[in-house]
């Protein structure tokens, strides 16, 4: 039984293949790709993070977390409209933004660490762009069938059936659209209400219109435009691949042991030629969701899914050849392999350097190991990571929930009274920042023979004020401090403004001045 | 252009022919999709020149067939504006201005709609902060001409102070001019100087001080008062206090005695209305001074 009986070959081309086969044109159509589908571990691997990541993003904002009569139940909400940001046990106001910003520094340094271990495993796996062009490639394959048929569908003639299985997947993916579209409004708003309110046309216009847009570009980059988005519209190839250096870990077409390719590797061995351990299946090619061949070498398209790892571990099981011809590798491991094929001088590659006679890869090969994950790099970028990530915890465990701002007010600054006394007026606002209503006590502190009064609230005056708060609010006030004339003193005074909850104990202080002409 | 056209050998991308150190820049095909895109903004860009101003003319540009304007924008957005407070307006100028300050509702409104309507109509003499100036009172503090409750400062701003078209208008009695009219003579005036000083604990001649008591009572305290507390009903300033409209030194309240300076404020109602009135009313006694 030969080789090529067992296994199936791909008249697949490699569409992106650089700009090679694209002539001279300017502009250059989209070619259609339809890539085969494949089963293994990698595959499997991205079935569970694409079931991961969707699972997260429709589910969060139906859960629930009891804050109390005050405050939302729903567990993550960005209350744009009473500006607080809500997750989980943590309220944030716009003031306390720098959480949010501090994740997103954690986010950028662990895209580095990701990145300098195994490469573009972001575009890979996790980048939504990839994650709903698999699902949409999914439902495409339910409808069409595999690429055979995917490709004489689509070079068929118009007809009932083509028609019918067209409109079903398209119709299909705009549900998903759809689906998608929709659930990114409820992260804004109480999601059963807008739920309701959007199905019976009540809820806001800007819904619609962010379910409708969301709508249109999942449906046209998952569905129509795919691949293009990675090579034209994202600049996230270009900058990644710069994180790259010869420990991180590409998907890689070791070319030192599938050298020279053939596909009639017996024939050609009776022949008295040597041939490496590819056999020009061309799977790696006809798997690939951008239209490249992974053995022309890293080329930006490559967005490293790992699905020609897959098919070329199915065909080498198949015909009995070690795994890996395409692996996970370094380019410190590749080049100290192909030195080793080539014997140290660049030009052809021996396959007999690394096989033995049964075909087997020979001792002294550099194959995957553990410790590439810990280097100088790796452990700066993941240093650096937990010091943001304590750092932020730290904050937010020993956060204020009372502060007091205190603006001074410039025009005027100092007003005297008939009876000589000089007066100061202050804008104080006092943040309850929890989701109680609370009595908080303000006062003036060091400022001799100095009472307050507040705008509004004739009853409130002395050195000390008691003042209602609503829950989860801001109060702003407009604060008259008054010295008398036998305390008064030219020029500016410091003297302290203080907010305290005696219940809690919190306390928060403002330096302010106190100015007489 | 096509005898010129280079070639990438490697890449057999065609190339734009500009070479740096060796480096051939590639002239990289766009996807169509991109180019098509690029053409939908030309043709829109054709619409909008068809569909809003954009030619500029000698006389202004063209005027778009929708007829839109910035303007019209404007004035439509000041028309919603304006009927989205009528409701408020006409409940503020049917309350009382108590009840107005009592409902936080219309106290708020009022507030903020009082200091839009002072910056625009006040601040030109009593200044931004109303803080006021030489002449112009001061908003802020506890002194009050006319008294300082919610309704006496709204009559005093709907009706004025000597106002000229206005009937109801505040009509103090103009105060003499002592020296100008020789009602004193400039010895009198000097000593009388020296009693007001002394009314209001400023440093001040001891015997020219008592020297002059006696025309004070003669001839200021009937509307100053006999110990300088002023009166409210004539508009007459209190002259014990520390707070002076024309200044406190010595020159400047000589300078009053002896060719008083008269104030005057126009009356607002006609031109603002009540409720506008009111409003700044509700505004100016929150500044810190109001009773």
């Amino acid at each position: 039984m030969t080789v090529t009986t067992l296994i199936d070959r791909d008249e697949a081309r490699a569409v992106n293949a650089g700009a090679k086969a694209k002539g001279i044109s300017l502009y250059a159509a989209r070619e259609k790709i339809f890539p085969k589908a494949v089963s293994g571990d990698f595959r499997r691997l991205k079935w569970l993070i694409m079931a991961v990541t969707l699972g997260i993003y429709y589910v969060t904002p139906w859960l629930r977390w009891d804050r109390g009569p005050n405050a939302p139940d729903q567990a993550v909400l960005i209350d744009f409209a009473h500006r607080r940001f809500y997750f989980f046990f943590i309220e944030i106001w716009p003031q306390e933004f720098f959480y949010v910003a501090g994740l997103l520094v954690m986010a950028g340094v662990g895209l580095f660490l990701v990145t300098s271990v195994v490469g573009r495993a972001w575009c890979g796996y996790s980048c939504p762009q990839t994650v709903w062009t698999d699902l949409f490639l999914a439902i495409e394959r339910f409808f069409d069938g595999d690429r055979n048929a995917q490709m004489r569908l689509d070079a068929a003639p118009w007809s009932l059936h083509k028609i019918s299985v067209r409109i079903a997947k398209h119709a299909i993916w705009i549900v998903v659209a759809i689906a998608t579209g929709g659930a990114w409004i409820f992260y804004f708003a109480d999601a059963p209400t807008l739920a309701y309110n959007f199905a019976t046309g009540q809820a806001p216009f800007i819904a619609y219109a962010t379910v409708a847009v969301l709508t249109a570009t999942t449906y046209v980059f998952g569905g129509l435009m795919r691949e293009q988005v990675c090579i034209y519209m994202c600049p996230w190839p270009r900058i990644q691949a710069a994180m790259l250096d010869e420990d991180s870990l590409v998907v890689t077409y070791n070319d030192w042991r599938g050298e020279p390719r053939s596909r009639g590797s017996k024939k050609a061995a009776a022949q008295g030629l040597e041939v490496g351990d590819c056999v020009d299946c061309n799977a790696c090619v006809a798997v690939c969701p951008t239209g490249i061949d992974i053995r022309d070498g890293q080329q930006l398209e490559c967005i490293t899914c790992a699905l020609c790892i897959d098919a070329c571990n199915g065909i080498m099981d198949k015909i009995g050849k070690p795994r890996a011809l395409i692996s996970y590798s370094t380019l410190r491991d590749y080049s100290h392999n192909m030195a080793m094929a080539t014997g140290g001088t660049p030009g052809a590659i021996h396959p007999s350097r690394v096989h033995a006679a049964d075909g087997s890869l020979l001792e002294g090969l550099k194959h995957f190991n553990w410790h590439i994950f810990i280097r100088p790099r790796t452990l700066i970028y993941m240093g650096a990571w937990c010091a943001i990530g304590l750092g932020m915890l730290y904050f937010l465990l020993t956060r204020d929930r009372l502060q007091v701002n205190v603006l001074h007010d410039r025009n005027p600054v100092a007003i005297t009274l008939s009876d000589g006394s000089i007066r100061n007026g202050y804008t104080v606002k006092l943040l309850n920042m929890m989701p109680e209503p609370r009595t908080i006590t303000f006062s003036v502190d060091g400022l001799p023979g100095a009472t307050l009064s507040i705008a509004d609230m004739p009853e409130a005056t002395g050195r000390s004020v008691d003042i209602p708060v609503e829950p989860d609010k801001l109060r702003s006030l407009h604060v008259f401090v008054s010295q008398l004339p036998q305390f008064v003193q030219k020029g500016q005074t410091k003297f302290q403004l203080q907010a305290s909850d005696r219940q809690s104990f919190e306390k928060d202080r403002y330096e302010a001045t106190f100015d007489v002409p | 252009m096509a005898a010129n056209r280079k070639v990438d050998k490697v890449s057999g991308v065609e190339t734009t022919g500009h070479t740096w150190d060796g480096i051939e820049e590639l002239n990289s095909p766009l996807p169509r999709w991109w180019l098509w895109t690029f053409y939908a903004t030309i043709v829109f860009a054709m619409g909008y020149v068809i569909a809003y101003p954009a030619l500029p003319g000698l006389s202004g540009a063209t005027q778009g067939l929708l007829g839109w304007s910035s303007r019209g924008d404007i004035k439509s957005e000041m028309q919603l504006l304006n009927q989205s407070r009528a409701a408020m307006r006409t409940k503020i100028s049917a309350t009382p201005i108590q009840q107005v300050v009592a409902d936080a509702d219309m106290r708020q409104f009022a507030v903020s709609s009082g200091a839009a309507l002072y910056k625009v109509n006040c601040v030109q003499c009593h200044g931004s902060g109303a803080q006021g100036s030489k002449g112009f009172p001061n908003l802020n503090d506890d002194s009050w001409l006319f008294g300082g409750t919610m309704e006496q400062i709204q009559q005093t701003i709907a009706h004025g102070v000597r106002s000229t078209d206005d009937a109801e208008t505040r009509v103090p009695p103009d105060m003499p001019k002592f020296g100008a009219d020789q009602m004193l003579t400039a010895e009198q005036i000097d000593q009388v100087t020296e009693t007001v000083l002394q009314l209001s604990n400023q440093e001040h001649d001891q015997a020219k001080a008592a020297a002059g008591q006696q025309v004070f009572v003669e001839q200021c305290a009937s509307c100053h008062g006999e110990a300088g507390q002023g009166n409210q009903e004539m508009g007459a300033p209190q002259l014990n206090d520390a707070i002076w409209l024309r200044g406190n030194t010595r020159e400047d309240i000589r300078a009053q005695i002896n060719s008083p300076k008269l104030g005057m404020m126009p009356a607002w109602n006609g031109r603002l209305g009540e409720a506008a009135t009111k409003e700044l009313a509700v505004y100016i006694h929150s500044l810190g001074g109001g009773q």
